[in-house]
């Protein structure tokens, strides 16, 4: 039935001058560079593939353990491991490419200069759809955070990466803030196309027997269902407070769970660690909405977007 | 890249192998068909979204009937979940997955397990079998205690292979460590390839005893994962050298001893 009726579904959405087929997107560092997931879902099939962070030079990442498994969700502490820019280009980027996949390459740095370094490089590529500008990760010690919670170092992240580049720019937000308006609205100013928020949320787990912490790294970042409450509030704050498009990302597991973030004002939305638990888990959404449009009787999905009745 | 499958299996057995670990047999045969020894799958039975994680488990033992079995150790609540499963029930199974042991044509092989570990060198002896004479293939088993060590053992002595014992309680075979007996080795019996999977102490004094005497090891590892797809890089182990990490989903979990860093 559902599928009888998908052809006339609309599922697309537009933002930072782009359109995607639908609003779903697998989020960075949950999805590899897409070749890891191609056997379960076929890349081009997304709205958009958001890969693993990248940083200028290669970087090892965190000594193990790196995860552990909490209530409804998991702590990571992975340290940005990647082979760094030259070996995305040469070595991850052409598979995504060659599929037609809608890539987001999502940078992170140490400083300014990192970040604008990266976007140059990126936008000199063939087949990068966007950046997504990694200010929020909380597992490294220089930048990282520092940019993520303050909003004149994220302003000048921002200012800097669009100087750099004319590739449309999607600002990741950490969620670890007092006032996540303040930062959305910081960003927005300086020139971010998008937003997308929340990036995990700093964390801790200990060992009761040994005492010792459960990550080498001793916090990390916590994501996964547990979150979920805490990532639909921020968006649903962060989309009142600036006119650029939200991606709502947190806890994402269902089509019902991403429609209510486009009900609390995304425009589109980033499936993280329930790829983890279901490598299938970004079509099963994409399905899934489809089927939540056809049940409403309800002809685009873009109707959905900021439709929460207070 | 092989084919990797995700699917619905049913248990088709779940036969009690000591106080606790079970032994599940799950109805996968594409993923029965496709898998070598020392690769994994990852399971999960939930379909609430606690537990959330999958589980990795070396594929112990795969049969002529379409069923592969895995052996569930409780150790928590992702295992407790799954040792309390019943004939019929469903899991989600994903596999199969990861770079399993290279298998020789000739010469000696020595299986070394540790409790739980016995489980991929199990699917590893049924397709070493098919390549040399059982008489050329020596097990030697680590447990806790004598019941535990003789109900690991049991498979493999089905096979028709000669398996020597080693247990922390002293109630069966040799009182002590497993990599004792695999030092104790006497040159008729001397090895072209060791195998080795089991608790790190373990395969740390296992790598250590096959390099000093010059001789291949292969070892299967395990680690904290969440996805087994090379996404996460969460099941990062050192790379021998300082060299950063290697992944126990994708370059492993079967390792050449050397590669790591013990």
């Amino acid at each position: 039935m559902v599928s009888m009726v998908s052809h006339d579904l609309d599922l697309r959405v537009s933002l930072a001058g782009l359109t995607l087929k639908n609003p779903v997107m697998a989020a960075s560092g949950t999805f590899g560079y897409g070749k890891e997931f191609a056997d379960f879902v076929p890349p081009e099939a997304l709205g958009a593939v958001v890969v693993k962070g990248i940083s200028l030079a290669a970087r090892p990442g965190n000594p193990p353990p790196r995860i552990v498994e909490t209530a409804c969700g998991m702590l990571n502490a992975i340290g940005l491991e990647n082979e760094g820019v030259d070996g995305f280009l040469s070595r991850k980027l052409p598979f995504l490419r060659e599929r037609g996949a809608t890539v987001v390459v999502n940078i992170l740095g140490d400083c300014v200069e990192d970040y604008a370094a990266l976007a140059a490089r990126l936008a000199a590529a063939a087949g990068i759809a966007a950046l997504e500008v990694n200010i929020s990760c909380p597992n490294v010690r220089h930048g990282g955070v520092a940019f993520g919670t303050d909003p004149t170092m994220a302003a000048e992240v921002t200012r800097a990466v669009k100087a750099a580049s004319s590739l449309p720019v999607i600002v990741k937000l950490s969620p670890n803030v007092t006032d996540i308006a303040a930062m959305a609205r910081a960003v927005e100013a300086a020139g971010a196309d998008a937003i997308s928020l929340i990036n995990t949320l700093l964390g801790m787990a200990i060992d009761a027997n040994t005492r010792q912490p459960r990550l080498a790294n001793v916090v990390g970042g916590l994501s996964g269902p547990a979150i979920k409450p805490v990532a639909l509030r921020m968006v649903w704050q962060a989309a009142r407070a600036v006119a650029i498009p939200v991606i709502g990302i947190g806890g994402i597991a269902t089509a019902a769970d991403a429609v209510e973030f486009l009900l609390a004002g995304a425009t589109a939305v980033q499936v993280g660690t329930a790829n983890f638990v279901n490598p299938s888990a970004t079509l099963d959404i994409i399905t899934g909405l489809s089927a939540y449009l056809a049940t409403h009787q309800i002809a685009t999905v873009r109707e959905l977007i900021g439709a929460l009745q207070l | 890249m092989m084919a990797r499958y995700q699917l619905s299996a049913t248990v088709t057995a779940r036969p009690q192998v000591t106080g606790d670990i079970v032994r599940l047999a799950l109805l996968a045969p594409a993923v029965s068909q496709a898998a070598t020894p020392g690769q994994f799958v990852m399971v999960r039975s939930a379909v609430a979204l606690d537990p959330l994680l999958r589980r990795p488990f070396s594929v112990c033992r795969v049969n002529g009937d379409g069923t592969l079995e895995i052996l569930v150790k409780v150790i928590g609540q992702g295992t407790r979940g799954l040792a309390a499963l019943k004939v019929g029930d469903q899991v989600d199974l994903l596999g199969p997955l990861g770079h399993g042991f290279v298998m020789p044509d000739q010469g000696r092989a020595c299986l070394v397990g540790g409790g739980i570990g016995a489980a991929p060198l199990l699917f590893l002896a049924q397709k070493l079998g098919e390549r040399l004479p059982a008489s050329d293939i020596q097990v030697l088993l680590g447990a806790r205690t004598g019941a535990e060590a003789m109900a690991l053992a049991l498979p493999f002595r089905d096979l028709g292979l000669p398996v020597q014992l080693a247990t922390d309680d002293g109630t069966a075979g040799h009182h002590g460590l497993v990599g004792e007996l695999l030092a104790a080795l006497t040159s008729g019996a001397f090895p072209t390839q060791v195998y080795a999977c089991g608790p790190h102490p373990m395969l740390a004094a296992v790598a250590r005893i096959s390099t000093d005497r010059g001789w291949p090891c292969q070892v299967s590892t395990e680690a904290i994962m969440a996805c087994g797809l090379g996404a996460c890089l969460g099941c990062a182990v050192p790379r021998n050298g300082g060299r950063g990490y290697l992944h126990v989903c994708k370059q492993g979990p079967v390792f050449e001893a050397g590669e790591l860093q013990w």
